[in-house]
């Protein structure tokens, strides 16, 4: 049940993956919007505060993430060779786009010292800092990545749709349900 | 060698006169950091809130029989602005307030200047800012004046201005408090 099998994933692995899905979708909406708002507007500074803890925790669930996919291989994917190693090369992108998102991020927010300031709970201090232009390149290059991963990650979602409307096998099945 | 030796005096005056007659030209010491633009501007209307410019050059010419003449040129790279807060300085280096990459430079000529008896004058001049140039109205004080410990000649003013950033089509509401900013520059010229 908690663990992944030959052909099915455990709940771990399924859970870990919606909760990453909801927080990469929830962070770039909030970081589109957040970027917007009028300088009087309530939430100038609660968003903000509330993508960046949120990214920082993000890490963590990654950082689970990987470590459970590397003790726990997930199973084998459907389809032919060319579409598994797509598949491998898609995930294997958004693995790399997530983390230079998030690396991007830090070094925004401590590009002069600061530390990131996660929900009142504990901070991340800076260690990169002081780099000619830090915020503003790292800020565009935070940006670019994010659009990046969105349009991965639609493609990916592309993807899973193809296999269970036309192909009508299990991969989507399979990331939705321990049964099935 | 006579010749050579009138030849000599003859430059020395040519070289010596103008510089008693005529206005002397400095240059404003950012090299060793005796220069500061800064600005500030109300937060809220609670407090202010400080910044400068880091990175400027500039010159001034300077006579005291003839004070009417001064000259001041002043080129600031904007996007050296700095707040002591790196998202806050994105945030003004980009498309809502100063647009760096757009409009890279902001620029002073002088157009004119009035001293009174008191060390204290009237500069006027045009300030291209944000793309837009407009006169603008310095108060200057005359600090001091004399020689420097190593060999050289330094005079130093101070200038105090108001911008109203709209003018400037600087239009990200920061409230009702905050639609002004005040600058204010110390500078050291070193007499060339």
């Amino acid at each position: 049940m908690w663990r992944n099998t030959q052909d099915a994933y455990g709940l771990v692995s399924i859970i870990l993956h919606w909760l990453v899905a909801f927080t990469v979708t929830g962070l770039f909406v909030l970081g589109v919007w957040m970027v917007e708002l009028g300088y009087y507007d309530r939430w100038y500074q609660r968003a903000p505060d509330i993508h960046k803890g949120a990214g920082v925790l993000l890490f963590g669930v990654m950082l689970a993430h990987a470590g459970w996919r590397y003790s726990n291989p997930p199973p084998e994917a459907i389809g032919s060779v060319m579409q598994k190693k797509a598949a491998a090369w898609v995930h294997r992108m958004l693995y790399a786009l997530m983390y230079m998102l998030m690396l991007s991020g830090y070094l925004i927010s401590t590009a002069d010292g600061r530390g990131i300031h996660v929900f009142g709970l504990f901070s991340v201090p800076a260690s990169i800092s002081g780099l000619h232009n830090q915020a503003d390149i790292a800020g565009e290059v935070h940006e670019l990545l994010a659009f990046a991963l969105i349009a991965l990650t639609i493609l990916h979602a592309l993807a899973a749709l193809k296999h269970h409307l036309m192909d009508r096998d299990q991969t989507l099945k399979r990331m939705l349900s321990i049964k099935h | 060698m006579k010749y050579k030796l009138l030849n000599g005096i003859a430059l020395t005056i040519v070289l010596t006169v103008p510089s008693l007659l005529q206005a002397a030209d400095y240059l404003i010491d950012t090299e060793k950091a005796h220069a500061f633009i800064q600005f500030r501007i109300k937060h809220l209307g609670y407090s202010w809130l400080l910044g400068r410019f880091n990175d400027f050059d500039g010159s001034f010419s300077y006579d005291e029989a003839n004070p009417t003449a001064s000259r001041v040129a002043v080129t600031i790279r904007t996007a050296s602005i700095d707040s002591n807060h790196a998202e806050r300085d994105k945030h003004l280096r980009g498309r809502e307030f100063l647009e760096v990459d757009k409009f890279p430079q902001a620029t002073f000529v002088s157009t004119g200047f009035t001293e009174n008896d008191d060390k204290t004058a009237v500069l006027t001049g045009n300030l291209t800012l944000h793309g837009v140039t407009r006169p603008v109205s310095l108060a200057v004080k005359h600090i001091g004046h004399g020689p420097d410990p190593w060999g050289g000649k330094r005079r130093g003013f101070e200038a105090t201005t108001r911008l109203k950033l709209a003018d400037y089509n600087i239009d990200f509401d920061l409230g009702p408090a905050a639609r002004e900013v005040e600058l204010f520059l110390s500078v050291e010229g070193i007499e060339q």
